[in-house]
């Protein structure tokens, strides 16, 4: 089931168009990474979702509710984390949630359960000035689950945190997921784009340029999989060997070395070992090298996703 | 309602815990009362009732007119009262020694000065320590050669005209012409505050201006915090986000003018009048306030920048407005900007509720509510631009 379907969105600030013409949805249970550069229009897309700005053009349903800035029902659907921590440090961890519970109509119970969820719940009373970088992003994160929301939007939420709550986050992403929320998810952080996200949207000057699975992007560029061998004994007849392999498409020998462009390497590689054994030749090491989603930014916007 | 009642609540909780907001609502403006009535508390007086002194030298029907008409009509009313001196030097020392407010000094010859057609003269000699009482004094005895000269004018007008008119008749009229100074209870002489009363409520009027802005600066303060993109995201109506700020100002406003009206009246013995009437101005007051500080924040770009820039509209509202000197009685241009000032109408408005009752505040509450109307209009399709939409 569709619980976001953007389409058409556009926006323009003075003379810059910050996003032209935008269009996605993103299903019950689904992680859709939104990729893009700095400026690109990640924020300004992000905006028009949750209701803080409206867009020139284009539409924004979430679970069929339109959205706008007025939209209070379908405000209540979202579950927003913005990119900036926005909490209020002189209150404490629980008096933050309970504050933005009683906008959203969050019943009490919710408050202690979203401490437990982010594991803060032992540091609650605190205020949240004497938080870490890490427990106030913790925090941040709570704020949108308070209200239980069909669509969560987390814009960066993992800048600048401990690789503990960093972790944390994740998790809590995944079993979101896992339970059936609709999550849109922005990172500058590519591995954490491969490991989370279920599809991809890049963007860059604020048009949406590709979008699909990590697999489905790298196929369409033409991209594939690599095996690099190191190896003991005759290099050019394992070449040879190796060549005659259904999945290979390339084979290139540098000195001891071998290099192999296939099809889905892990599924290969099994057949790559054994060929070679059979043939009496050593294997030293073999490393596997397959295009990221890195790569396909940078082929997409020429620029890397941290610029 | 509900949402701008929760983010007030959420301010005010916040506000509870920082200091300057206790510093800038209480501390400053009590002790600043305390400091200004040991130091210029006996200035003017406390009491109401001016003393002075008359040296009738002339002992002619000019004089006695002055003494018997003028004064004692005025001293009828209980504004002020009279007390004959023997000589001049006996009505100095008594002003010197503050025994009396002004002396009236009547010299030989006044009454044949008038009646040869010279220039009337009634000399006063006033207390530096007792400015108002001095003035009133000098506006008397101004107000009666004034008269004197005008009626002298009309009577020869009439001689040489060639009318018919007795000499009895003429002088009949023109004694009906003479001032007939009584002086009502509703008059400048009774609406005026005492000085515990006028620095506390000249020092509590001058910091609410600091105090609600406390409130109003919360939007740009969000924004800093980044908090305020939440509360668009949220189900909450943007008209909620604004009022919710204003509120807060005013809960700051009146919780503040309350304790300094308790404690200035327990500590310092300030009378703040009937509870109705000082009510009825607090809220107007503070209304007011936060209108005019909430156009300035919404003119500026950061948290910081309005608190500068709210520092020096209250200090140029709080002096032009008379939170630390009279300026009614300075007169002129900056008399007439001074009604500008909501801490104008706030002061005038206990002098008037000090010589009268509730009703007597009204003119002042419609026109601080009327300030109020304006300014808060004007923040509220300023702060636009600080919601982005």
């Amino acid at each position: 089931m569709t619980v976001l379907s953007c389409s058409g969105l556009r926006r323009r600030f003075g003379d810059v168009l910050a996003v032209d013409d935008v269009s996605f949805t993103i299903t019950e249970g689904e992680t859709y990474g939104l990729l893009g550069p700095n400026g690109a229009g990640k924020t300004t897309t992000i905006s028009m979702i949750t209701g803080v700005l409206s867009p020139d053009a284009g539409e924004v349903l979430v679970a069929g509710e339109p959205m706008s800035i007025h939209a209070i029902a379908a405000k209540r659907l979202v579950g927003y984390v913005p990119q900036e921590l926005a909490l209020y440090p002189d209150l404490t961890g629980r008096e933050n949630l309970r504050f933005f519970a009683s906008l959203y109509g969050a019943p009490k119970s919710r408050v202690d359960h979203v401490l437990d969820v982010v594991g803060l719940a032992d540091r609650a009373g605190d205020l949240a000035r004497e938080y870490s970088g890490g427990m106030k992003r913790r925090l941040n994160v709570a704020i949108g689950l308070l209200h239980e929301p069909r669509l969560l939007v987390l814009d960066e939420p993992t800048a600048g945190v401990d690789p503990q709550s960093r972790n944390q986050i994740m998790d809590n992403v995944r079993a979101l997921a896992a339970d059936g929320m609709a999550i849109l998810y922005t990172t500058h952080y590519m591995e954490e784009a491969e490991r989370l996200c279920d599809r991809v949207g890049v963007i860059d000057s604020g048009r949406l340029i590709a979008e699909g699975t990590r697999r489905e992007l790298v196929e369409r560029l033409g991209e594939r999989d690599r095996i690099s061998l190191l190896l003991d004994g005759d290099v050019t007849h394992a070449a040879a060997v190796l060549g005659s392999i259904r999945n290979v498409h390339g084979v290139a020998a540098h000195g001891q070395g071998l290099e192999l462009v296939v099809d889905d390497a892990r599924e290969t590689l099994p057949q790559v070992l054994s060929a070679i054994s059979a043939d009496g030749v050593v294997v030293r090491s073999a490393e596997v090298t397959e295009p990221n989603l890195e790569t396909v930014f940078l082929h997409l916007t020429g620029k890397a996703l941290r610029e | 309602m509900r949402h701008a009642l929760l983010i007030a609540a959420r301010d005010l909780r916040e506000r509870a815990r920082d200091r300057t907001a206790y510093v800038l609502a209480l501390v400053l403006p009590l002790g600043l009362a305390g400091i200004f009535t040991l130091i210029l508390g006996n200035v003017g007086g406390d009491s109401q009732l001016f003393r002075y002194a008359v040296v009738d030298s002339d002992r002619g029907a000019v004089a006695r007119t002055f003494t018997e008409e003028v004064l004692r009509g005025a001293a009828s009313s209980g504004a002020i009262e009279i007390r004959a001196a023997a000589s001049e030097q006996e009505a100095r020392s008594w002003v010197d020694k503050g025994e009396a407010t002004a002396a009236f000094l009547l010299p030989v010859g006044l009454t044949e000065d008038v009646l040869a057609g010279r220039a009337a003269r009634i000399e006063v000699v006033g207390d530096v320590d007792a400015p108002t009482g001095t003035q009133v004094a000098r506006s008397l005895a101004q107000s009666y050669t004034d008269r004197l000269t005008a009626v002298r004018q009309a009577v020869a007008a009439t001689v040489h005209s060639g009318l018919t008119t007795s000499p009895a008749e003429l002088a009949a009229e023109a004694a009906a012409a003479l001032p007939r100074v009584s002086v009502a209870e509703d008059t400048t002489l009774s609406r005026q505050l005492d000085a515990k009363t006028q620095y506390a409520a000249g020092m509590a009027v001058f910091f609410l201006f600091f105090a609600v802005q406390l409130g109003v600066t919360g939007l740009l303060e969000e924004r800093r915090l980044g908090t305020m993109a939440r509360l668009l995201a949220a189900p909450v109506r943007r008209s909620s986000i604004l009022l919710g700020k204003l509120l807060t100002s005013v809960a700051i406003g009146v919780l503040s003018m309350t304790v300094l009206i308790v404690a200035s009246s327990l500590l310092m013995g300030a009378r703040w009048g009937s509870p109705a009437g000082v009510a009825l101005l607090v809220l107007s007051g503070v209304l007011a306030a936060t209108g005019a500080m909430a156009v300035v924040a919404a003119l500026a770009k950061t948290a910081e920048q309005a608190g500068g820039w709210q520092a020096v509209t209250a200090i140029v509202l709080g002096s032009l407005g008379g939170a630390f000197f009279p300026v009614s009685q300075a007169g002129g241009l900056l008399e007439k900007l001074s009604l500008l000032a909501p801490h104008r109408w706030f002061l005038r408005g206990l002098a008037d509720l000090a010589g009268g009752d509730v009703a007597a505040v009204l003119p002042s509450v419609a026109a601080m509510t009327a300030f109020a109307a304006v300014t808060c209009t004007a923040a509220l399709l300023l702060f636009r631009k600080v919601v982005p939409s």
